[in-house]
């Protein structure tokens, strides 16, 4: 009933305004009742209700991690729910997969497009469409012409026969919802679909959406772009540490409204942090760029004594900017300057030579050895100081081992364990002891405390603490804000590969960092 | 064209070749030495078909030399002990399919890398082949087996129609059939292939079933041509259908190759043996020049590579085979950031 008038409603506006002015009327395409979900311990969602109506844009905004991707995985199928009923257009479904979500008109596009990159746009399109079957004959001129009619609906003007490995970004992007339209889906997700988009080719995309509105597709529009919102998105939900804070219209909410709901939470953690006295400057950056790993001139400061947080979205170039500091892509353009002198810095061993350490985010894959023993990994950053004429000295190794286990209080029944028996925490001391015994001057802590239990986390925060006495310098990356306040004297807020604000201690607030965080773009542009 | 570049550098390479010898070595056209050096690579191409299926869902088979030896040696075996042609031969066709079956169910269902599987099951098979015949040449075969029977010009057309009709039937498969389709995908992403409905694990135990059969058809073709049967003659054939199947521009990440660019590289580097001898180059540069030729080819593919890299699509490594894929959609990006 109700697609039969969106298809004869000529006029956009008065689908979205009439309509939704009787919301309650419609059916919802979907609907999400008491969703839980636990991964491993971690309660990603709790008691999630979650509706959405045809021809709607429904938008989800949230920190990293607040369970907005756990959501859209319920609803694609890719994860079940431990708890909670989804319907879909007024069914309930049971045991939802990926294959029969498609197949109920569920549709998802995602940052990273999923397509085969060595077959042409038409077939990436035709095998959205349906699974081939063994004896099938492909029909190729079929699919060619499906496919030019698809792409020209989406506005999308290249050859249907290029591969898709040889697109760009935007037009992967379009590809796929071309895929979603060629199989009528009826609701869309589409996961920070303007992340990579230039200004006119966010513009394209939203027509396609308006336009796809028009046809009764429900559409989920997940964005860390508050200001484009209120462009496109009907409706506005936000999510934080698992748990839907808050759903709205979207024209009687605004953008500062929304960070307050999505950093709400109370500081309730306790932070050991100490003052120190801060000293001189460490390390200055000026200017610094690296095209490869997308950092633009950045200029930032580190001293003495001091913890400075990094923060940032994911992907606002925190982690590169640590990579490019560290010598793993060295700097393109900026000059970098270690205790006032000027440095080059083009390969770990300069960079670890200069005193600067790096302990990596990933530690299961970067910060440690698994295989190896705790004394293994320990020392293996100061393997030259360890050997005499090209032979390991283990008894030394065991000792200076033993001595970071005993500082650093490694739980380890030796220090012959493998460091895969060890738990997280005290994995990702190991990781901090290996760079600690090179007497470093500047360590870099990317997400130091990411996925480690709660005592652990105090320990490294006390460790931190302990080590800025001795004169050290800090640069820590962290997405947890709690803790990017609690430990830092300064923050730095990267966004697109540059730092767009510096807060010191006393004026930083949850709200004041995601602000910066999300962009500055038309600040007033939400309210 | 553009999407054949590959196969027409190839092509071209070919052309170059006979092109060098029809100036150097006019002979080379005069006897009956092209049709020789066809009818020998018959085998080769009709393996290496079965390689390319193998390797477009990024596995590899190189069991298939010892498959080879195996099933020709059953059939002349069978043949010998009086049975009829065409039973010996379908048996024999069988028993690669089952060997087939068994390097793809060990890949496809237990996980286990390809590499790992078919280089045991090349060794197992070898080994026992040797236990049962030491070496020994499968003799005093009926009248009935070399050339079918036919003469031998009839014969040398059989082999070489049926190598032709193998290739291209399998390129037609590959190009118009779902299934054909079905392999370039898996090999493309395997878990975007998963998402459209496609079941990569069936896929895999199917050109390995595929690979196996092939090469047993390989070694019937092979084997006729003799008047007694050789338990050595696979030696080393999983290394020539390997090499055509990469200089013939089939990626070793899957998802990219065409039979024609395998039966062009097939007849490439098995004209590089027989050129050599015309241009008076000695023949001990066979190997190097081949080896060349291969380089070459894989650097070619490289540079592909890294100009698609820089477009933000690479090929992640691993496939079906490999352990600890999440099942995630978000995972089915190739993304992946060079270290």
């Amino acid at each position: 009933m109700l697609l039969v008038e969106c298809d004869q409603a000529q006029d956009g506006n008065w689908l979205t305004h009439d309509l939704f002015a009787d919301a309650a009327l419609l059916k919802p395409l979907l609907k999400l009742t008491g969703i839980r979900k636990a991964f491993g311990g971690v309660q990603a969602l709790s008691d999630v209700a979650f509706d959405l109506l045809p021809g709607e844009v429904h938008a989800l905004v949230g920190e990293n991690g607040a369970g907005k991707s756990t959501l859209v995985k319920m609803i694609t199928g890719a994860h079940q729910p431990d708890a909670g009923t989804i319907e879909i257009a007024g069914q309930a479904v049971t045991d939802l997969d990926p294959l029969r979500a498609r197949s109920l008109g569920i549709a998802a596009i995602y940052q990273q497009p999923a397509l085969f990159p060595d077959l042409t746009v038409a077939e990436n399109i035709a095998l959205g469409f349906e699974p081939p079957r063994f004896w099938g004959r492909v029909r190729w001129r079929e699919r060619r012409e499906r496919a030019v009619r698809i792409l020209e609906d989406v506005g999308a003007r290249f050859d249907p026969d290029l591969e898709a490995g040889q697109l760009t970004m935007p037009q992967q992007q379009l590809v796929e919802i071309a895929k979603a339209v060629s199989v009528e889906a009826r609701v869309l997700i589409l996961d920070e679909p303007t992340a990579s988009l230039s200004d006119s080719e966010t513009e394209h995309l939203f027509s396609v959406i308006r336009r796809l509105k028009q046809q009764g597709v429900g559409m989920i529009y997940i964005s860390h772009r508050l200001d484009e919102l209120p462009q496109i998105a009907d409706r506005v939900t936000a999510f934080r540490d698992g748990r839907l804070v808050g759903t709205s219209q979207m024209a009687q909410t605004n953008r500062s409204e929304l960070i307050r709901l999505m950093v709400g939470r109370e500081l309730a953690a306790v932070f050991p942090k100490t003052e120190v006295p801060i000293g001189e400057p460490l390390l200055e950056i000026r200017h610094l760029s690296c095209p490869e790993e997308g950092v633009q001139d950045v200029n930032l400061t580190v001293r003495a004594g001091e913890i400075v947080g990094l923060a940032g979205l994911v992907g606002a170039g925190r982690t590169e900017l640590a990579r490019v500091l560290f010598g793993l892509s060295p700097a393109m353009a900026g000059q970098i300057l270690v205790k006032g002198r000027p440095v080059e810095i083009d390969s770990a061993q300069a960079a670890t030579a200069l005193g600067i350490a790096y302990v990596p985010e990933d530690r299961r894959r970067h910060g440690v050895i698994l295989d190896l023993s705790v004394a293994a990994n320990a020392t293996l950053a100061r393997l030259p100081a360890l050997s005499r004429r090209g032979l390991l000295d283990f008894a030394a190794e065991a000792q200076l081992a033993n001595e970071f286990v005993e500082r650093l209080g490694v739980k380890t029944p030796s220090v012959h364990a493998p460091v895969g028996n060890l738990s997280g925490g005290n994995q990702q001391k190991v990781a901090l002891a290996r760079w600690l015994a090179t007497q470093p001057v500047l360590l870099i802590l990317d997400e130091p405390t990411q996925g480690i239990d709660v005592g652990s986390k105090a320990e490294i925060h006390r460790l931190m603490g302990e080590l800025v006495a001795q004169g050290l310098g800090i640069l820590m990356i962290s997405s947890d804000l709690p803790e990017i306040l609690g430990m830092s004297d300064r923050i730095a807020v990267m966004q697109a590969g540059t730092i767009v604000g510096e807060l010191s201690r006393r004026e930083a607030t949850q709200e004041r960092i995601l602000d910066l965080a999300l962009g500055h773009v038309a600040a007033q542009g939400g309210s | 064209m553009l999407r054949y570049r590959r196969e027409l550098a190839v092509l071209l390479a070919w052309g170059a070749l006979l092109g060098l010898l029809a100036v150097w070595a006019p002979t080379f056209f005069a006897g009956d030495q092209l049709r020789n050096m066809l009818v020998s690579a018959a085998p080769v191409i009709v393996a290496a078909v079965g390689m390319t299926l193998v390797m477009l869902t990024r596995q590899i088979d190189i069991s298939i030399g010892s498959i080879f030896s195996l099933c020709g040696v059953v059939a002349g075996l069978l043949v010998q002990a009086g049975w009829p042609m065409p039973l010996a031969a379908t048996i024999s066709v069988l028993c690669g399919l089952l060997l087939g079956l068994v390097n793809g169910a060990l890949v496809a269902g237990l996980r286990l890398p390809a590499i790992v599987v078919t280089l045991s099951t090349l060794v197992a098979v070898r080994e026992l082949l040797r236990y049962f015949r030491e070496g020994e040449f499968v003799r005093n075969l009926p009248a009935g087996f070399q050339w079918f029977g036919l003469s031998q010009a009839a014969g040398q057309w059989v082999v070489v129609a049926s190598a032709l009709v193998i290739a291209l039937g399998a390129g037609w498969g590959l190009s118009c059939l779902g299934g054909g389709r079905a392999i370039y995908a898996t090999g493309s992403d395997p878990e975007a292939a998963r998402l459209v409905g496609i079941r990569p694990r069936r896929v895999v135990l199917g050109v390995f079933a595929a690979s196996g059969t092939l090469a047993a058809l390989a070694a019937l073709l092979n084997d006729i041509r003799f008047a007694d049967v050789d338990p050595n003659a696979g030696n080393g054939l999983e290394m020539q259908a390997i090499a055509a199947v990469v200089v013939g521009g089939a990626s070793v990440n899957g998802g990219r190759g065409t039979i024609a660019g395998t039966v062009l590289g097939v007849l490439l580097l098995s004209t590089i043996g027989p050129a050599l001898v015309f241009l008076h180059v000695q023949p001990q540069w066979e190997r190097a020049i081949q080896g060349t030729v291969i380089l070459a080819a894989v650097s070619f593919a490289g540079h592909a590579v890294l100009n698609r890299r820089s477009r933000g699509l690479t090929t992640a490594s691993g496939g079906v085979g490999t352990p600890g894929q999440s099942n995630s959609p978000s995972s089915a990006s190739k993304s992946t950031k060079p270290a």
